[in-house]
């Protein structure tokens, strides 16, 4: 098996079997979408009209948990020191536990988002729509939130901060995911026109973000 | 032999092994009956045979709070008495009622579609209800994550006992607040007020269900204690090992 | 191969550690490193693993595989365990040995640090003791030239550290460098020690006794 294959297994191992699985984010998402309404409102008409940027803000926040233990875990321990004489790249091995957080953290969040757009009283073309633009847009959260992670790993209180790092990064994928979503349930925009700025967000974060957090989590070990 | 005398885990399992295929057996029978009463129910002049999906919501409402309930019972069992058996009976216990709340959302929802033009409102009695649900998965997280099965026991008591509050407001919710659930009809003073033709079958439902949980909840919790065994079995083998 | 280093200085934390620090060790050879706490071996260790950038000094290998950095060719045993809990054991070994790509054995490995035994029991049930010979069995199940050992036999008892001297043995006479800190005595032929105490100058110097006659053997 090639190191990088082992190392995604690994991690994919280790989410699914320590404390609440891959399910406790999919419970965050649930949760933040029930006390909405507690704080904006019964009203089901708006409720529908920001459903979108409801579900697109808990999916961030949700992917946001589980970040911060993605490098700490693994620095507490030893195990980034000898990563680190591995013979892999760093930006491919923090690509792969990119990946891992992505199918084990946000993946769900996906797969849930149909039945929880139901509460916010979407469904048909909206719900497709908007459970499009989080399969597409979610990798975006995971790869940039892999920057944070790099940063703060070596603090204590790391979580916090690196939520306050993420948060601005996040904001271009924000405006098009719920744009693209929104495109879907009205026009007058055509869903293609946020949603392909939607695809290319994602696809440079892919490649921005292995490479920022290798160089912090380089410059975190001296 | 007395009730005071099962806490012991090895007299339980005997008497649980003992119990299960009869109580297994009793449900089966007691479901077919049920649902045979159930389909010759009459039909409602407005909804037709939808209106039938109520036997199955409302005994899945009622099961899952009383599952909660016998969860508190075993979360005072285990702070206040330290029954030894309470948390295995709480942690048994946990996924059944949120396996039960699902389904009256579920049907629930797929019941209201037709008549509401909406899968969800958030009513008061529906919220309430959904709150039931996630106070059931924030327990089984918790049940999850927290390594020490002792420590677990006393964090998800103290939640199983602040959630409880969440039962009288799923059952009063209707009458304090203006919900688009319709009001109580069977559990209300002055008696209910359905008709016996469909009474009757529900209560039968009620209590295949109450059955349904019973068997289910003695096997789980004989699982629990096996499970247990097997870890302090891998402790000693850890340290025999050298 | 000859893995050797002139001056090297170290500063953490704002604080020189140590500096002028240099050695020479060739393939089959041992260095000791030596000195009291925060005299800077675990430090020393770190430069060598790539781990930590030394302030002054230079560090080469001679030998080994040019296109490979000296980092790439070390086993860094530190003071921690790098043991995942909720993997088994074999499944622990299994993804280091993947990981470093180039493996014997995994089973193998686990039978010679005396883990074989209990190879599918979840790693979060481990001692402190059998941790360590997990990591240890890393160094076994995967071959690399050099070894960087901190406090290799700390939370062991007398029989795993024969064994783990054993092991040493056997990679010093297959042409493997080692270099340990420790505090224990290992049972070897020290053949050279390099002692971090005297902060401004410190050369590995051959323990020359110990090389004519045989050391104090640990039981």
């Amino acid at each position: 098996m090639s190191p990088l294959a082992a190392l995604l297994l690994r991690d994919m191992r280790i989410a699914v079997r320590v404390g609440g699985g891959a399910l406790i984010g999919v419970l965050f998402f649930l949760a933040v979408v029930s006390v909405t309404p507690f704080a904006v409102g019964p009203d089901l008409a708006l409720l529908k009209r920001i459903g979108p940027a409801i579900l697109w803000l808990a999916a961030l926040l949700a992917s946001l948990l589980a970040l911060d233990r993605l490098f700490a875990s693994d620095h507490e321990d030893g195990s980034l020191d000898l990563i680190l004489t591995g013979r892999a790249p760093l930006e491919l091995v923090v690509a792969a536990k990119g990946i891992a957080h992505w199918l084990t953290t946000a993946l769900p969040l996906v797969v849930a988002a149909p039945l929880i757009a139901l509460l916010l009283d979407l469904d048909g073309s909206a719900e497709a729509g908007l459970v499009l633009t989080l399969l597409v847009g979610t990798p975006a959260l995971t790869f940039i939130g892999l920057i944070g992670a790099a940063i703060a790993v070596t603090l204590r209180r790391g979580g916090l901060l690196l939520a306050i790092i993420v948060l601005p990064l996040t904001v271009p994928v924000l405006i098009f995911g719920v744009a693209a979503a929104n495109a879907a349930i009205a026009g007058p925009v055509p869903f293609g026109t946020p949603f392909t700025v939607l695809c290319a967000l994602t696809l440079a974060s892919l490649v921005i973000g292995p490479f920022a957090a290798a160089a912090a989590l380089r410059l975190d070990m001296e | 032999m007395r009730v005071a005398e099962l806490a012991n885990p090895s007299r339980f399992l005997r008497a649980a092994n003992l119990a299960i295929p009869w109580l297994g057996g009793a449900t089966v029978l007691l479901f077919a009956f049920a649902l045979y009463r159930a389909m010759l129910a009459p039909d409602d002049y407005q909804q037709g045979a939808t209106v039938k999906i109520m036997f199955l919501h409302v005994p899945s409402a009622w099961l899952g709070m009383l599952c909660w309930a016998l969860m508190t019972v075993a979360a005072l069992g285990t702070l206040v008495w330290r029954h030894p058996l309470a948390d295995v009976a709480a942690k048994a216990a946990a996924p059944l009622g949120a396996a039960f709340t699902l389904l009256c959302l579920v049907t629930g929802s797929l019941w209201g579609r037709p008549e509401w033009g909406t899968y969800w409102v958030w009513d008061a009695r529906l919220t309430s209800e959904l709150i039931l649900f996630l106070l059931y998965l924030s327990v089984i997280a918790l049940w999850r994550t927290v390594e020490d099965a002792s420590r677990a026991a006393r964090a998800v008591a103290i939640l199983t006992i602040v959630g409880a509050i969440d039962l009288p407001i799923v059952k009063f919710s209707v009458d304090w607040w203006n919900t688009l659930h319709q009001g109580a009809s069977v559990f209300r003073l002055g008696g209910s007020t359905i008709h016996p033709a469909i009474l009757a079958p529900l209560l039968l439902m009620a209590a295949a269900f109450t059955l349904l949980f019973m068997t289910l909840l003695l096997a789980a919790m004989r699982n629990e204690i096996l499970r247990r065994r097997v870890r302090t079995l891998r402790l000693l083998q850890a340290s025999a090992a050298g | 191969m000859r893995l050797s280093a002139v001056d090297l200085a170290c500063r953490r934390g704002g604080r020189d550690v140590f500096s002028g620090v240099s050695f020479n060790v060739g393939a089959g050879e041992l260095l000791a490193i030596t000195g009291r706490n925060g005299a800077g071996k675990s430090s020393l260790l770190r430069i060598v693993a790539g781990l930590i950038r030394p302030v002054g000094g230079r560090l080469w290998l001679e030998g080994g595989e040019p296109e490979l950095s000296i980092a790439e060719q070390v086993h860094y045993l530190g003071h921690q365990d790098p043991v995942k809990p909720s993997l088994s054991v074999l499944e622990n070994l299994q993804f280091w040995a993947a990981f470093f790509a180039g493996a014997i054995k995994v089973d193998d490995a686990l039978e010679l640090v005396g883990l074989g035994a209990i190879a599918t029991l979840p790693a979060g049930y481990l001692s402190a003791g059998q941790r360590r010979r997990l990591s240890i069995a890393r160094l076994i199940a995967v071959k690399r030239p050099i070894w960087l050992l901190d406090e290799p036999t700390s939370t062991l008892d007398a029989a795993a550290q024969h064994r783990v001297a054993e092991f040493m043995r056997t990679h010093l006479s297959e042409g493997g460098l080692v270099l340990a800190a420790t505090h224990s005595a290992l049972g070897l032929s020290s053949i050279q020690e390099l002692s971090l105490d005297r902060s401004v100058r410190s050369h590995a110097h051959s323990d020359v006794a110990g090389m004519e006659q045989p050391a104090a053997v640990a039981p």
